[in-house]
């Protein structure tokens, strides 16, 4: 103890004479420490407990993957999907000849051209995902900003529509999917449909999830709308669509961009669970066909998928940060 | 004189859970051509309330207002208002939040030349030239106040309207804007009907001044004609002793008869007194 405390006097008399040579250094120490340093130290410390902790785990699966299993599959994965991109540019070579061949043989032949049918690679299913809830997203804001715009305009509208919002608001994606699978596939009955009914089911789930923090974020934002600039608007007789264009949606953006964030936070989380069970080829169906495949790697590979997984939500979440600082007026509701 | 405006038997009644409110009854007023108002009385007096009738923001529940043989019926821009918090759409910079009214009121008869000059030429008028492409939040309370007269007065208005529009300004920035007022109404000659509750003010740019009684049920009690011939400088009517018993006036109709009477009206009396105080040192 008493070692300690010497120690600490040197390190106090240290910071003194820091402090004493230059002020300045010492600020942007600290906010170099404040920004880099600390969260670092907090990685370290998480990546040291999660693989004291894998060891420890024993699963039927072998033990559980601790950080350098986790990177190894992330090597494999990007290998596998390198093979994977060599084996596709060969299969189209080798049509591409076949097809040339046949045709010097036989000028009136009509060259068939098939698509290459080989293994979604990781990559293939990172963008799947992204496609998916991009457009299970964008669905929902078609219909949320519009629904929540008039609901915040009209006083009866809200009353009537509030308790639906309420009910529907917390259910979850998997009682959703079954009913939206049945009525996808009454209605959308094609023989060889252009887009996969896993997609239309997973991002049609996405979409009824991530729908009410829009509607709501929307029309709390148009209701909130100060009275004197309606006045404003009355005064000067601006036409209804032109109050909503010139007045609402301007007004009320920085609250509908608060309500995107929260969706587009709900929409990748409900993605993942929706393509479990829809089967749709993306990042949820990686983990369900590793954790279906039980190989040892599975479980690292499941890690490393949760790992992008939450990478990407970060990611989401930036673009979206960003896109408020870009057509937000009000710059302050736009931070962290 | 040409009356342009009349407020006639102007009753205001408020559905309350507890029963009827009856802010105004019987307010009955005519104003000239050209001619500054004031309304002065304590808060909550309904000051606001005839404004807004007049603006059409709200309903009267007996009576009616007519401007120019016409009744009002709803808001429009021939009753322009300046709102008390300069009410400036914060997206749009001076210039656009001008242009917002003007392309709406003048819509074609104008060409885009002469909306440009016409925009410009408002906010040189309150001084507002140099800064007219900037935000309300880069600008002063002030200059945004500025702009909201620009706005106003770029409507062309046959009568304009004023809730407190120095209310939130430090007395210095007050004094300013009411220098500049002046200077606007001495080039453009418009009706006004202005609320304030600094009497200084009211004195220094009003042709009449209307003292409201206090709510529930307040009316016009004393209108006050004021003489002093412009244009006025606050300076030498300091001095001026018509100028000050005018102002005492109205100060005695405020502190005397209509006092505020309160459950605490020892404490309301002391710091009543000493706002009538601090006025006259603001003057």
């Amino acid at each position: 103890m008493p070692e300690q405390m010497t120690n600490n006097t040197g390190l106090v008399n240290k910071v003194i004479t820091l402090n004493f040579t230059s002020e300045k250094l010492k600020t942007n120490f600290n906010a170099l420490t404040q920004k880099l340093v600390i969260p670092f130290i907090g990685v370290v410390v998480f990546l040291f407990m999660w693989s004291v902790a894998a060891q420890n785990i024993d699963t039927s699966l072998g033990k559980f993957p601790g950080p350098a299993a986790v990177v190894e599959q992330f090597k494999a994965l990007y290998i596998e999907h390198q093979d994977q991109r060599e084996k596709q540019t060969a299969f189209y070579q080798r049509q591409e000849q076949r097809n040339a061949k046949r045709l010097a043989q036989d000028p009136t032949y009509q060259p068939k051209i098939r698509a290459y049918t080989g293994k979604e690679t990781f990559l293939d299913q990172i963008v799947t995902s992204l496609i998916t809830v991009m457009s299970g997203f964008l669905l929902a804001a078609a219909i949320a900003i519009p629904l929540g715009i008039a609901v915040g305009l009209s006083k009866t509208l809200n009353t009537a529509i509030n308790p639906v919002i309420q009910i529907f608001k917390p259910v979850s994606p998997l009682a959703w999917l079954p009913l939206v699978t049945m009525v996808v596939s009454a209605l959308y009955a094609t023989p060889d449909p252009l887009i996969p009914k896993s997609f239309i089911n997973s991002m049609i789930t996405v979409s009824l999830c991530c729908l009410w923090p829009m509607v709501i974020n929307t029309s709390v934002g148009v209701a909130s709308i100060d009275s004197d600039l309606v006045n404003v608007s009355r005064v000067i007789r601006l036409s209804a669509l032109k109050h909503i264009q010139k007045v609402v949606i301007p007004a009320s953006i920085p609250m509908i961009f608060t309500g995107m964030r929260l969706s587009l936070g709900i929409a990748w989380m409900v993605l993942i669970a929706a393509e479990m069970l829809a089967q749709n080829p993306g990042l949820g169906k990686f983990v369900w066909d590793e954790f279906q495949n039980g190989s040892s790697n599975s479980l690292a590979r499941i890690m490393a998928a949760v790992i992008v997984i939450g990478f990407i939500g970060f990611l989401l979440d930036r673009v979206m940060l960003q896109l408020q600082r870009i057509f937000s007026w009000d710059k302050s509701s736009a931070s962290v | 004189m040409n009356t342009i405006l009349d407020i006639s038997q102007v009753s205001m009644e408020f559905q309350t859970p507890k029963g009827v409110f009856t802010a105004l009854q019987n307010v009955n007023l005519k104003i000239n051509q050209g001619e500054f108002v004031s309304l002065i009385g304590h808060s909550g007096c309904g000051k606001s309330t005839v404004l807004n009738i007049v603006a059409g923001l709200l309903k009267a529940s007996q009576g009616g207002v007519i401007l120019k043989g016409k009744e009002v019926n709803e808001p429009g821009p021939e009753r322009a208002v300046v709102f008390q918090n300069h009410s400036l759409l914060p997206w749009l910079t001076a210039y656009e939040n001008v242009e917002l009214a003007v392309s709406q009121v003048f819509g074609k008869r104008k060409s885009k030349a002469e909306k440009k000059d016409w925009i410009e030429h408002n906010l040189s008028l309150v001084h507002m030239d140099h800064a007219m492409h900037k935000r309300p939040d880069e600008i002063s309370g002030g200059m945004k106040q500025r702009v909201g007269i620009a706005r106003a007065l770029s409507m062309q208005p046959e009568i304009l309207l004023m809730d407190e529009p120095f209310g939130a300004l430090d007395a210095l920035t007050r004094a300013h804007m009411q220098d500049s007022l002046m200077e606007i109404q001495n080039e453009l000659n418009n009706t006004v009907i202005m609320i304030t509750h600094d009497v200084d003010e009211a004195v220094l740019l009003s042709d009449r001044i209307v003292m409201m009684t206090n709510g529930p049920a307040a009316t016009i009690g004393e209108v006050l004609e004021i003489d002093l011939e412009r244009p006025r400088d606050r300076l030498a009517l300091a001095e001026d002793t018509r100028y000050t018993h005018l102002r005492s006036e109205v100060l005695k109709f405020l502190y005397e008869k209509q006092r505020k009477i309160e459950d605490f009206s020892n404490n309301k009396k002391t710091s009543s007194t000493s706002h009538a105080k601090t006025s006259t040192a603001a003057a």
